[in-house]
């Protein structure tokens, strides 16, 4: 029974750190300003009914978190060298 | 008729997956080929049809059950997933396509696995070593691939296109692997991981959208025009990169 229990929370471990590696990873930021666009755009379309904006939001918003994670990496890169 | 019946969704999925298996499976070729020319073909062809059968289960048991979550939390999660999963791949090609991050190298791969595996001791019988560095080559590699071909293809309610494409890039990799006999050094690797990556974004900014009950107008004729956008954001990033290198090189000259 123990032996069957640990080796399901081995299994349930595994699955919760790939999930983790797959997600966040290297790229924390990413996930982060993902999750931040997605509560901006809930706000702006389902508290003020405002579908151009959540529009536009969206898009702009993932563009400008592209572009930061892609600044990150570059600061990163420099400091490297 | 025609292009009523192929809308631009189904043009996005079909190209993303097709791409996204491609790039993934010339990857795990060259894993495959290192083992079987390194430690002999049985085991190696035993890791790879495992593998296989353990992804196409992943297939067969999560993308039916995902068809029955309710459309609007379907959209969000899976639109969740895509936009930061197209986001880190753009995000690598964008680096390498701009010379800060190391291109991907299919022959340093082989040579570096083929020396890894030298140095193991090689039983008579099966090798395990070989059985498990190709299974875990071709699963790891082709895990991506299925949680493409399950969150496009049950967003878009086309499961079983979706894995047909994928079936035809693999069998194309797995054929033209075998008639050169040679990892694919030549395919442009991050020139496809960009589109992959421009394409599963797009698709992930729509499918969020869509969860959100953001209204598209023109429906998913908007796919095509978030390609465009993503695709000159992503021009416009490698560009500055390059620049910047480059000033960066003339200041420190």
């Amino acid at each position: 029974m123990s032996a069957e229990r640990s080796r399901a929370i081995r299994a349930l471990k595994a699955f919760g750190r790939f999930w983790w590696e797959f997600l966040v990873g290297d790229t924390p930021e990413i996930t982060v300003a993902v999750m931040l666009v997605v509560g901006i755009v809930a706000f702006c379309r389902i508290v003020w009914q405002l579908n151009l904006l959540a529009l536009v939001a969206l898009v702009t918003l993932c563009a400008v978190a592209l572009g930061v994670s892609v600044h990150r990496a570059q600061k990163a890169a420099k400091r490297g060298t | 008729m025609f292009a009523a019946m192929v809308s631009s969704s189904v043009v996005v999925l079909v190209v993303a997956v097709f791409l996204a298996s491609t790039v993934e499976m010339v990857e795990a070729l060259t894993i495959v080929l290192a083992v079987g020319n390194t430690r002999g073909w049985r085991s190696c062809v035993e890791g790879t049809a495992a593998a296989f059968a353990c992804l196409v289960f992943l297939v067969a048991a999560f993308g039916p059950a995902l068809v029955r979550v309710p459309l609007v939390t379907l959209h969000l999660v899976v639109g969740v997933i895509l936009l930061i999963f197209g986001m880190q791949w753009l995000r690598k090609s964008i680096l390498r396509a701009s010379g800060l991050k190391e291109k991907s190298d299919e022959d340093k791969r082989y040579r570096s696995t083929v020396e890894r595996l030298e140095t193991l001791g090689r039983p008579d019988g099966r090798d395990g070593v070989a059985f498990a560095v190709a299974f875990k080559g071709v699963f790891l590699e082709g895990l991506e691939v299925v949680i493409t071909v399950i969150t496009l293809g049950t967003s878009a309610h086309r499961l079983a296109l979706a894995a047909e494409v994928s079936v035809v890039a693999v069998v194309l990799v797995g054929v033209t692997g075998a008639a050169v006999a040679k990892q694919l050094t030549k395919v442009p690797e991050n020139a496809m991981k960009m589109s992959v990556g421009i394409l599963l974004t797009s698709y992930g900014t729509f499918w969020t959208g869509e969860g959100l009950r953001v209204h598209w107008p023109g429906g998913d004729t908007w796919l095509a025009l978030l390609v465009g956008i993503y695709f000159l954001v992503t021009w416009l990033l490698v560009q500055h990169l390059r620049r910047s290198d480059l000033a960066l090189n003339e200041v420190s000259r």
